[in-house]
């Protein structure tokens, strides 16, 4: 405090000014979301509804527009989360415990592919798929989901499990526990807040992934969310900016919902930045 | 920020302590047995992470199309298509958009603002905090494809930017037209920048309050105190922040596509987007596997050196 008040008063100001400027900005085009869905005459401006209406979502909540794709987009980042966690948990384990030869060179590896650029991969991996016969097959694009995952999967994975003390192993040990009844008996259980922020990221991740089926999945009916949404805004997109909205919403509220779930209740916003930071 | 910074794992903890003397004999079994619950992950990254990279170098040497007579069987023809991209003027132009939407987007966008942020929600009021936090971290979570069509509507020429320059009495562009690229580093600012303010924001937290406060009894302006102290402080953040949103923003392909889809042309087309038109809209297989190779070696790069300031953590 040892600034005149006045002064810091007025700092104070201007920060909060600058703030709310901000804000506003970011915020302009998720009110555009928000108001254009319950929009009966919506338009790509952001403008207050003359007429407010659920029309939006009623037209849009159907088995081949909504229903199917986000069962589709569950499947895959269900089967994507599930299987990057219990690889992951596996993979930590020795990471985590023994000090091994491999240690070290898999940790570099697993650095570097989390710096791969999933993206400029797609072209050779839809070489690939083709090749395999594994265009339009659900368990191969969750195993590559899954396997793209895994680097960051791993590396969070293991710092969770470092913060797991290592008393309670030994303990099994001396009881004669092989390894794999310790991890799931005694490790996993310790650590399940950590495994479901990883669980989550993964979750969200995938769910929100638009380009790896756009490229991977090319069957309408086998299609996620993400990827039909797209279809339904080249088809009908430039006539029906509140239908858009309106699917845009039922998509995304589970992520958000997810979101608000980690961040209350696993304090995992911060948890994520401090897996993922330096 | 120390939370990762990880305590050593404890030395390795034997089940039934073996004998100095026999352990020389089981240790290959034993290492074997250890390092068993790594096979699953080494499998799937080999298979699905591993092999399109080596198959995307050797792609990159041959003529495979989608469809006509070099679909059955691609042919070695090495170093051509790498000739052919870089005689290409789409090329060349895609390399200066993707350095333009790395620096303008990532490097100054979203740092510069995330910090920017982390710094005044320090000293701002306790809701106005909250509400612009929210907004900001929720145009980061929703799906890229809703961030997207949301990002569209607002730089669209009948849309939300206009109307409010319209608002004031001026004439606002067609932004996705006329500045694609400005529109683009506009909306991936706009997505991303939660990230670097949530790693800021921790960052800042780490930096004692009281050397603030004595350099501000020393007479120490703002601007002097975030030069010479805030700055230095949080360096170790700021390079691994530079490194993680650089590597991202390599990579973003929704958002450009959704908005601009490379154009109007190709004067929106970054390697990802050039990429994929290559491959996909041309046939050009082995073309659009070069660009991704091209691609790959410069996030491989950056990689390697966000490892090197990784370091200590593996070590």
């Amino acid at each position: 405090m040892g600034m005149t008040s006045p002064s810091r008063r007025a700092m104070r100001g201007v920060s909060n000014g600058i703030l709310l400027l901000i804000g506003v900005c970011f915020a302009l085009p998720l009110l555009w979301l928000l108001l254009a869905s319950f929009d009966g005459a919506a338009t790509l401006t952001l403008k207050w509804p003359e007429h407010w209406t659920l029309g939006n979502f009623g037209k849009v909540l159907t088995p081949t527009l909504t229903f199917i794709p986000l069962a589709n987009s569950l499947i895959l980042s269900l089967g994507c989360a599930i299987i990057t966690v219990i690889v992951a948990v596996l993979a930590a384990y020795p990471l985590s415990r023994y000090k091994m030869r491999v240690n070290k060179p898999f940790l570099y590896g697993i650095l570097f592919g989390t710096g791969l650029p999933v993206t400029a991969m797609m072209v050779p991996v839809y070489s690939l798929f083709v090749a395999f016969n594994l265009i339009d097959s659900m368990p191969g694009i969750i195993l590559f989901m899954s396997a793209t995952s895994l680097p960051i999967a791993i590396w969070m994975m293991k710092n969770f499990m470092d913060s797991v003390p290592i008393v309670l192993e030994e303990a099994a040990w001396v009881d004669g526990a092989s390894m794999l009844t310790t991890l799931t008996r005694v490790v996993v259980p310790l650590m399940r807040p950590g495994i479901a922020v990883v669980f989550i990221f993964i979750f969200v991740g995938a769910w929100g992934n638009f380009f790896v089926p756009f490229v991977l999945l090319l069957s309408p009916e086998l299609q996620p969310a993400a990827v039909s949404i797209f279809a339904f805004f080249g088809q009908y997109g430039a006539v029906v900016y509140g239908q858009l909205a309106a699917f845009s919403l039922v998509y995304s509220v589970p992520v958000l919902a997810l979101y608000v779930f980690t961040s209350r209740v696993l304090g995992g916003g911060s948890a994520l930045a401090g897996a993922v930071k330096g | 920020m120390s939370s990762t910074v990880l305590a050593k794992p404890s030395p390795p903890v034997e089940p039934g302590a073996p004998k100095a003397g026999r352990k020389r004999k089981g240790g290959a079994g034993r290492t074997l047995a250890r390092s068993a619950p790594l096979i699953p992950s080494m499998v799937l990254l080999a298979v699905f992470l591993l092999a399109p990279v080596v198959s995307s170098f050797y792609g990159s040497f041959t003529d495979s199309a989608l469809t006509g007579s070099a679909a059955k069987g691609a042919t070695f023809i090495g170093l051509q298509n790498y000739f052919h991209l870089f005689s290409d003027p789409d090329f060349l132009q895609s390399i200066w958009l993707t350095v333009v939407f790395l620096i303008g987007s990532a490097i100054i966008g979203q740092n510069v603002l995330g910090y920017g942020l982390a710094m005044l929600m320090q000293s701002g009021n306790r809701i106005i905090r909250g509400v612009v936090g929210t907004l900001v971290v929720t145009s980061w979570v929703l799906p890229e494809i809703v961030a997207a069509f949301a990002a569209y509507a607002f730089f669209h020429a009948d849309g939300t930017l206009d109307s409010i320059l319209r608002l004031v009495g001026l004439t606002g562009p067609n932004w996705l037209y006329s500045f694609p690229m400005l529109a683009v580093i506009l909306a991936n600012i706009w997505r991303g920048t939660a990230f670097s303010m949530l790693v800021y924001t921790a960052a800042l937290a780490d930096v004692p309050e009281d050397v603030q406060e004595s350099a501000a009894m020393d007479g120490a302006s703002g601007v002097k105190r975030l030069r010479y102290i805030t700055l230095p402080m949080t360096r170790r953040s700021i390079n691994t922040n530079l490194m993680l949103t650089t590597l991202q923003t390599l990579s973003a392909f929704t958002i450009i596509y959704v908005m601009t889809g490379g154009g109007p042309g190709t004067k929106s087309s970054t390697l990802p987007i050039l990429a994929y038109q290559e491959a996909f809209k041309f046939s050009e297989i082995g073309l659009g596997t070069a660009i991704a190779t091209i691609l790959l070696l410069v996030g491989a790069v950056f990689s390697v050196i966000y490892i090197r300031a990784l370091r200590p953590e593996v070590d």
